[in-house]
């Protein structure tokens, strides 16, 4: 088995260069989400080129779409598109690689940027499933910046009201957004408190960089029946250099030439540092 | 003369569909009784959603079923559907392109005297300028037939508005002209032709008469399909007369009038008068009450088109 945080260091490389070539990207939120997409495409998730059009595969919705450049890589590294493809088009005149999910590209199911949609369209495939009695599991990830959306909170009513324990929701809890720390733009400081008192299973993952942590969270969330689930995956915005970790300006940013080789620098100290744990 | 209300209907054609297609699923936003889907709740539960009062949680779980193959049919008031869930409609079901079609019962100023909050003059302008989104307002519940037979073969989003009463028929049992994304030719003249859909349908039929009573004669057009709007048929009937007349239960901005101009001030010249609710909040009464005191009944309709061809 390929070792996956040395892999999120390669990937996150893949991500700046993502960036540097389309002149544009969430950055801050990509370094935070990438290992819970690492951990849902390569560790739990039926999901690959060859059967993404297979009625029982797992279905994952990017709600908070602006995190896009991070699922590009990890697609590209899953063999949808390649890197390549990505670095020439993104944000290019008339390309498919927009920045925010577009499902004309193979591997994305649903378009988003407008944050609040995904746990609702979430809530309907998994519906579909228990409907179909197909044993697919579904997947979100919203930013905790995302959770003032009240349609969160619609969606999050409907899937307990449901019972939909073959969904899975992540909250990417890096606790910036682009205005500042989450809890002075509005607080969300008893999170759990709140998805609980809306009937779910809450898991806090307390490094939710860390892909272990994740993976396990993921195994738990399967053994819970009756109920949706949510992961509290505490993370770092910007996690993986200390240029850009938890700096609100960092949310969308391109990095200057020095600030990229200083990233690349500290990304592949951390790769060679995962390889030799 | 049967009449049911076109809502009734929409319910009867998914019912008889979903006997034998079980990927047909209703959804309602605790609109189940005032959108007549109370039968379809009680026959095929399980294919039938209870969102609660919540119209952006039903247009996306709607998506989220559609992505997974089902046959989505969100029923909710025309007034809540087409502005608190636009931008689930929006990015949703039309950028994401899923199949569901969205049900805004109740349309227009069917709610009469509940307000403003109730009508739903906006839908048409609202629903037709998303990109991918189209716009169906039926005349009477025999075209709606048709129109829902027609509707379960695509897999395409679309917006479909009725009224909350039942109509006086447009079309008699057994001969309803109808053909996907074209204009019914309700009757043909020389003069002016009159282009109305929904509720509008039937008193522009009738001015027609009371315009040959004059010696006028009218061409009136059916036009349920606002978007795709059936250009042809716009121009055919312009070319054919010396005015143009629209009439909806709409906003007098971006609905079926603004639509027609278009096509006729480009394709066509001709002088088209728009006959609409008007941009202001409606006054209060019955359907009825309102257009009779707006003119948008059979009298207003042929008075404005005797004036214009004299």
């Amino acid at each position: 088995m390929e070792n996956l945080t040395a892999l999120s260091y390669d990937l996150r490389k893949d991500v700046i260069e993502i960036i540097c070539a389309g002149k544009a990207g969430h950055i801050g939120g990509d370094m935070s989400v990438i290992d819970t997409l690492i951990t849902l495409y390569f560790k739990q998730m039926n999901i690959s080129p060859e059967n993404m059009d297979d009625p029982n595969r797992d279905r994952f919705v990017m709600s908070k779409g602006h995190s896009v450049e991070a699922l590009y890589a990890v697609l590209a590294k899953k063999g949808f598109f390649t890197l390549e493809e990505v670095l020439e088009n993104f944000s290019k005149f008339g390309s498919k690689f927009i920045g925010h999910p577009n499902n004309k590209l193979p591997g994305i199911e649903m378009n988003s940027g407008s944050l609040g949609h995904g746990l609702p369209v979430c809530v309907g495939m998994a519906l579909a499933g228990k409907m179909n009695h197909q044993d697919y599991r579904v997947y979100t990830v919203m930013g905790d910046g995302e959770l003032a959306e009240g349609s969160v909170w619609e969606g999050a009513m409907a899937a307990s009201h449901y019972k939909l324990d073959n969904l899975c929701a992540v909250v990417d809890r890096n606790r910036l957004q682009i205005s500042g720390n989450t809890e002075d733009v509005m607080h969300h400081d008893d999170l759990h408190e709140r998805f609980r008192s809306f009937g779910w299973n809450v898991i806090d993952v307390k490094d939710g960089n860390s892909i272990d942590e994740l993976n396990a969270a993921f195994d738990e969330a399967k053994t819970v029946k009756g109920k949706p689930t949510v992961l509290i995956a505490n993370t770092v915005k910007g996690c993986g250099s200390p240029v850009m970790e938890n700096k609100a300006a960092w949310h969308h940013h391109v990095p200057s030439e020095e600030e990229y080789t200083q990233i690349m620098k500290d990304l592949e100290a951390r790769k060679e540092a995962a390889l030799h744990e | 003369m049967s009449k049911i209300a076109n809502k009734q209907m929409i319910c009867e054609v998914l019912m008889e569909a979903a006997k034998t297609d079980k990927d047909i699923v209703a959804l309602c936003s605790d609109s189940r009784g005032s959108g007549s889907f109370t039968p379809f709740a009680d026959t095929y539960p399980e294919q039938f959603v209870e969102t609660g009062i919540a119209e952006q949680n039903l247009v996306s779980i709607s998506a989220g079923l559609a992505k997974c193959g089902k046959k989505a049919y969100a029923v909710s008031p025309a007034c809540f559907l087409s502005t608190r869930s636009y931008e689930q409609a929006k990015v949703d079901v039309a950028y994401s392109n899923t199949n569901v079609k969205l049900i805004g019962i109740s349309g227009g100023v069917s709610y009469g005297a509940l307000g403003m909050s109730h009508h739903s003059a906006q839908d048409i302008a609202a629903m037709a300028a998303i990109p991918n989104m189209r716009v169906y307002i039926p005349s009477d519940h025999l075209q709606t037939k048709e129109l829902v037979k027609a509707l379960l073969k695509d897999e395409k989003p679309a917006y479909i508005r009725v009224g909350r009463n039942a109509v006086d028929p447009v079309y008699e049992e057994g001969n309803v002209p109808f053909e996907m994304d074209k204009a019914t030719v309700v009757c043909e003249g020389t003069d002016v032709a009159i282009i109305a859909c929904g509720e509008m349908v039937k008193p522009a039929k009738d001015a027609a008469e009371i315009l040959k009573e004059q010696g006028i004669s009218a061409t009136v057009l059916d036009m349920y399909c606002v978007k795709p709007l059936d250009k042809d048929a716009v121009v055919k009937a312009a070319e054919n007369a010396k005015a143009v007349i629209t009439v909806e239960e709409a906003s007098p901005f971006g609905g079926l009038g603004s639509m027609v101009s278009q096509v006729v001030g480009s394709e066509c010249p001709r002088k088209v008068i728009n006959m609409s609710l008007p941009d202001a909040p409606v006054i209060t009464g019955t359907s009825k009450e309102v257009f009779d005191y707006y003119g948008l009944n059979a009298e207003g309709i042929a008075q404005k088109a005797a004036e214009l061809v004299k």
